[in-house]
């Protein structure tokens, strides 16, 4: 048997991409169980159809490119895509909100560059900032009222027919069933109210967001087993946090004028940008000093999004925007090098400062 | 172990720690629980001429020569060498190209070395007391006992006894530490030989008078921790236990460890006052200063599911691998690569029939499930984990996009170079991206980029400087030309200023006589200058129009024809008499036809030039056509006296020649007639241009 | 209608502020680059052969530098095209088969011999680097040799050979991995981007 020829290193270690991107969808399942829980069917169906929309398309762009299907199929980040969008979206978005979302995330953000690793933004959100600007209504009118406030709750068939397009969208039955979400409760009654009021809508339950801060919870629960797992670093999520709370805290003080930080970081999709969306490896910072800078940016356009602009919840856009300023942010933040007294930061080599 | 030195409170020192740095699977216990074995001898030895960093060894022995065991092969060369010593007494066979353990699988010089068996020493000088020996001795002892590096980078250690710039060393370390995974050589020399290690160490600071010496060494070794410790009780040498990690055995990450300090980039650690040393390194000089032994074994691990007896072995240097791998129950058929060193960072074996050197820490012999193919590479998920492990802190990630899109000048901007190819990266890497490849190739690039621009730097030097060169030679020339052509006008002045005060004798014929000898020097002379104001560009076509003297040309021609017709004779003699040569003469006549039409070609294209030249109304011009026509006139007349000659001939003729004489004589009437046009036109134009002047 | 007015005299105000300071940046911030001739003879390999067509590198920079093809320089091969084509901002074309083809490193070893000591090599090497005079021995200095091929025409007895150069271990350095953009028919047998072949190095 012929002796082979390897470069070194011929060890290798377990971690494998398809298992930290399986690590993620496996985690985002408590996050989905209590928005099943809260919210009804819709999510669960969402991430199912969109799964499928994904893995078909991607199989479609593989096979022009031809690419090996099932080697790529296998990294399982088209999957990923989908769950995330899957529970970004309003869970009675029609079906073809989700398609489209999907389907441009899959082709157009993922695709068109080059594929895995090769995208310059986040494809979940790219799909998820497309339908929210080109089918602002479907995406505004479609989240669901938590499940203890509706009389009756619709049952997984009654989900589909809302979804598939058989109930008319004006229809009474839709109308119990879909309401504003926290955020946007709070964002326009505020502006003619007190903070106590504006809380004694039944949506904020008694603590904080009926049904969100649960999601929200179990979000945070399953990017805390991603830290420990090392699936995810630490620095993103803990910018994102304090990006949103540093000026919450510093310009929304007062509960009366602007929603308060526990508001904030616990309706909404916080916890899931945080942990799920923004360390998404490929479109995020690659240094650990990028990434804290890279976290607090989308933070903090959250925060003044959410705030001053007229989106009730801003992820999508505000990932985006930091997806822009990753490789910029990546190098001005290089580490230093062992054996040298500086980082070189900066674009070019300055011959002058390696004299030294 | 005695119960006092674990009772007695060892002071720890601080550690610090590196960044990075990855926790692969130790894999030791497949070799290190059994003790060294002495591998048999072998049939041949093959010991290349350079297993060290730094020049080759020279040569000292021939071929043929009996040689014994620790007699010295090879002497080194230069300050940055050592010598090789025979390993057992033998023959040398032959000294000759020979493969060795190296990725690419190329051959280096060997000598061959056939052992008698006998493993008889040749004389040795033992010495009792090193601290009797001067630093000096020492340190010559140590380079002529052929002692490199025995860590795996195989840097002469006599260099490394000199205290650098003649500062004192801060610290003395040795290297125990091992942190590769299946490598327990140094593990079981330890346990088994460490007054052997902690005396060379002893001789070390001998030679170096550190301010410190510590041994560092991983935390996975316990048994030879306590060896240390037991053997280092009645001297100041520390015995540091680090946690293990990889890589900490590297130098610059172990002075981190125990010294805090970081070698500054493109130093060495003895710029920051440190050395680092082997301990196989240290019982080596141990051995050659107490007993005179050259080094000419080193204890090698042999490890991996596909050898049936893994353990330590202590192996003759030069020994084949193959064979010694077939002494320890190699299964070929198992084994599916052979790695020369760990497997984070040795290299795979093409040639299993290579020598055992001295930086042979371990042979790798592993099957499919021992270390696994690596999956098929993935796309960059931009994870960071690899800038994670990092222990040079480098961004490998960046270095990987740069290597890959040959953006050499930003991948050196990223400290490419500060890359120490532990491997750690690809270790981690979730897509499986071969990255320490990409790096390697990378710098190889690099390296040879520098090389051509150096190359292509020094080539336009060169070129410059020939240029130079002509451009003055040239200038050179012109002047001596002006110097002689005034000389010559000055003179031609004075000569006519004489002839004018005589009386005019036949003055036509005279000056008609000087004029032509003057006037032909004056024309070559602006021919050749009319060829420099020409030349500028054109170098090559200058190669095959070289001489635009149109009548050597003319000549040429001539002479191309002349020899034509002579074979033409030849032939049809031949035809008539000598029919077996008619082939071969068929051929000169066809060779000639050749010549001869490219003479033609050539004065036709010069008297062109010379016509286009000729269009300027030039001085020279009235005295070119003169020699023309002379010649031309006495060609003519050559023509028509042969061909008389010929007609006489044709008279007197026997009846066989007279188809050949005719034939000659027609031609020759052509030359004629050709001739007599030539002069006509000549004639012609003389008077056409003397009548415009 | 006076808003209007106000709007164009802020722009316009806001446009002469940003163009004079440009302006002053532009020269007061000029850095003064190399001619382009010379940056382009610097990536030329100076192998002075006369393989484009003109006498030596200098010149061939010179005419590039005038707006002349790219793709001429055999010796400097695909290489030096795409460094020029970054250089200059042009398209990289493929090298021009009529002025020869990119082949290996070579050297002129000339078989000693043979030679009769006729100086035509001598004169022919653009870079001086064959040694020797009339009637002695020439020997081309292997270091120096660009491989330009100029001598070998003029030896009248034929007696220079061009080898190619062998660097042994010392020029030797991993390939580059396979690249990663797997195709489906070569995934087979594919590992850690490179192709597996028996004892094969790549």
């Amino acid at each position: 048997m012929a002796l082979l020829t390897l470069s070194s290193p011929h060890a290798k270690g377990p971690q494998r991409t398809s298992v930290m991107m399986r690590w993620v969808i496996a985690m985002t399942l408590p996050g989905l169980l209590m928005q099943t829980l809260f919210f009804g069917w819709g999510n669960l169906h969402n991430v199912l159809w969109c799964t499928l929309v994904a893995v078909i398309c991607e199989a479609v762009v593989l096979k022009i490119r031809k690419r090996p299907i099932a080697f790529y199929l296998n990294d399982y980040s088209a999957v990923v895509t989908a769950v995330l969008l899957g529970l970004a979206l309003p869970p009675f978005a029609p079906w073809w909100v989700s398609l489209v979302a999907t389907a441009f995330a899959i082709i157009f953000a993922k695709h068109i560059y080059g594929g895995m690793g090769y995208n310059p933004f986040n494809p979940a959100m790219v799909g998820y900032a497309l339908v929210l600007v080109s089918f602002p209504v479907a995406m505004t009118t479609n989240w669901a009222t938590p499940l203890s406030l509706v009389d009756q709750p619709a049952s997984f068939l009654d989900t589909l027919q809302i979804i598939w397009g058989q109930v008319p969208a004006q229809s009474s039955m839709v109308d119990a069933l879909t309401g504003a979400t926290p955020l946007d409760t709070y964002k326009h009654e505020i502006a003619h109210s007190l903070s106590e009021t504006v809380l004694e809508n039944p949506i904020f339950g008694t603590d904080f967001s009926l049904g969100w801060e649960w999601v929200n919870a179990a979000f945070l629960v399953g990017g805390i087993v991603l830290l420990a797992l090392k699936v995810i670093p630490w620095q993103t999520p803990v910018g994102l946090l304090a990006g949103l709370a540093i000026p919450s805290l510093l310009l929304g003080h007062d509960a009366d004028q602007t929603t308060p930080l526990v508001i904030h970081l616990t309706s909404g999709a916080t916890m899931l940008a945080a942990f799920f969306i923004a360390t998404d490896p490929v479109t995020s910072c690659t240094t650990t000093r990028g990434r804290l800078i890279y976290g607090f940016g989308i933070g903090l356009l959250t925060y003044i999004i959410r705030s001053y602009g007229s989106y009730p919840d801003a992820i999508a856009f505000s990932v985006l925007l930091m997806n822009f300023a990753a490789p910029f942010i990546d190098v001005y933040t290089q580490p230093r090098t062992y054996g040298y007294v500086d980082a070189k930061r900066g674009p070019k080599a300055k011959e002058a400062k390696e004299k030294n | 172990m005695s119960t006092s030195t674990q009772s007695k409170i060892i002071p720890t020192r601080t550690l610090y720690d590196f960044h990075g740095g990855i926790h692969p699977e130790e894999m030791k216990s497949l070799s290190n629980q059994t003790a060294i074995t002495q591998a048999p001898l072998p049939p041949k030895l093959i010991l290349p001429l350079q297993q060290h960093i730094g020049n080759a060894s020279q040569v000292i022995v021939e071929i043929g020569q009996h040689v014994l065991k620790g007699e010295k092969l090879a002497d080194a060369d230069g300050k940055i060498s050592v010598a090789l010593h025979a390993p057992t007494s033998g023959i040398i066979e032959s000294i000759i190209d020979h493969p060795i353990a190296h990725p690419s699988g190329q051959s280096a010089p060997c000598i061959i070395l056939i052992p008698d068996g006998k493993d008889e020493w040749c004389q040795l000088s033992p010495c009792e007391h090193f601290e009797h020996l001067s630093v000096s001795e020492i340190q010559e002892k140590v380079r002529e006992a052929g002692i490199a590096g025995m860590g795996g980078a195989g840097f002469p250690t006599e260099v490394k006894l000199h205290p650098p710039h003649q500062d004192k060393v801060a610290t003395l370390i040795l290297n125990a530490v091992e942190c590769e995974p299946y490598i327990t050589a140094d593990d079981r020399l330890i346990r088994e030989r460490a007054e052997e290690v902690v005396q060379g160490m002893e001789i070390m600071a001998y030679a170096l008078q550190p301010g410190e010496c510590l041994i560092g060494i991983e935390d996975n070794k316990p048994e030879a921790i306590a060896a240390l410790r037991e053997a280092v009780r009645e001297t100041q040498i520390e015995v540091c236990v680090i946690p293990t990690k990889y890589p900490s055995g590297g130098e610059k990450q172990l002075i981190k460890i125990l010294t805090d300090k970081e070698v500054p980039n493109g130093q060495i650690p003895a710029d920051i006052s440190v050395m680092c040393q082997n301990v196989g390194t240290a019982a080596a000089v141990y051995r050659a200063i107490r007993f005179g032994e050259p080094l000419i074994s080193r204890i090698t691990t042999l490890t991996g599911e596909a050898i049936q007896q893994p353990g330590n072995v202590e192996v003759l240097l030069g020994t084949p691998i193959d064979w010694l791998l077939s002494q320890y129950g190699y299964q070929e058929s198992k084994s599916q690569r052979l790695i020369k060193g760990g497997p984070m960072m040795g290299y795979t074996l093409t040639h299993p029939h290579t020598p055992i050197v001295k930086t042979s820490n371990c042979i790798l012999a592993p099957t499919h499930k021992d270390l696994p193919l690596p999956p098929p590479a993935q796309a960059c998920i931009r994870c960071g984990l690899c800038a994670q492990a990092c222990p040079a802190e480098l961004l490998p990630q960046q270095l990987y996009w740069f290597s890959r899109s040959q953006e050499y000048d930003k991948a050196e901007h990223h400290n490419l170079f500060d890359c120490i190819e532990c491997g750690a990266c690809s270790y981690v890497c979730p897509s499986a991206i071969p990255l320490v490849q990409y790096y390697r190739h990378a710098k190889g690039e690099i390296k040879q980029l520098k090389l051509d621009q150096q190359k292509s730097d020094q080539a336009r030097e060169r070129f410059e400087a020939r240029q130079f060169r002509l451009d003055r030679e040239k200038s050179e020339k012109e002047a001596k030309r002006k110097a002689r052509a005034e000389a010559a006008a000055k003179a031609q002045a004075a000569k006519k200023a004489a002839e004018a005060a005589k009386p005019a004798e036949a003055p036509q014929d005279t000056t008609e006589q000087v004029d032509p000898k003057q006037a032909a020097i004056q024309a070559a002379l602006e021919r050749s200058q009319a060829k420099k104001s020409s030349q500028a560009p054109e170098i090559k076509i200058q190669a095959k129009v070289a001489p635009l003297d149109i009548n050597a040309l003319k000549t040429a021609w001539d002479k191309a024809q002349a020899k034509l017709d002579k074979m033409h004779d030849a032939l049809e003699n031949a035809i008539v008499n000598t029919p077996e040569q008619v082939e071969k003469l068929t051929r000169a006549v066809e060779k000639n036809q050749v010549r001869v039409n490219q003479a033609k070609q050539a004065w036709e294209q010069a008297s062109k030039l010379e016509a286009t030249i000729s269009t300027k109304p030039n001085e020279s011009k009235p005295e070119v056509p003169k020699p023309d026509i002379d010649t031309l006139k006495v060609a003519l007349e050559k023509a028509q006296s042969k061909l008389e000659k010929m007609q006489d001939a044709l008279n007197n003729a026997q009846p066989e020649q007279v188809e050949k004489l005719t034939r000659a004589v027609d031609k020759n009437k052509v030359r004629v007639q050709a001739a007599e046009q030539a002069l006509n036109e000549v004639s012609q134009a003389e008077t056409i241009q003397d009548g415009k002047n | 209608m006076s808003v209007i007015v106000t709007a164009i005299l802020a722009l316009l105000g806001l446009a002469t502020i940003f163009g004079a300071l440009l302006g002053f940046a532009a020269i007061r911030f000029r850095v003064e680059g190399n001619p382009i001739v010379d940056e382009i003879d610097s990536l030329l390999p100076q192998t002075q052969c006369g393989q484009c067509g003109h006498p030596g590198c200098r010149p061939y920079a010179e005419s590039i530098a005038a707006g002349g093809d790219i793709n001429k320089c055999p010796p400097g091969g695909e290489a030096t095209i795409q460094a020029l084509a970054e250089l200059l901002d042009v398209e990289a074309t493929p090298l021009d088969s009529e002025h020869g083809e990119e082949i290996p490193t070579q050297v002129a070893v000339i078989r000693e011999d043979e030679c009769i000591g006729c100086t035509k090599c001598i004169q022919a090497c653009p870079i001086d680097a064959i040694l020797g005079s009339a009637k002695h021995m020439h020997t081309v200095i292997a270091s120096e040799c660009t491989g330009c091929d100029l001598c070998v025409e003029p030896c009248p007895v034929d007696c220079i050979d061009m080898v190619p150069v062998d660097q042994g271990l010392s020029g030797w350095h991993w390939h580059a991995p396979k690249d990663q953009n797997i195709i489906a028919t070569d995934k087979l047998g594919l590992v850690a981007g490179m192709v597996v072949e028996e004892g094969n190095l790549s």
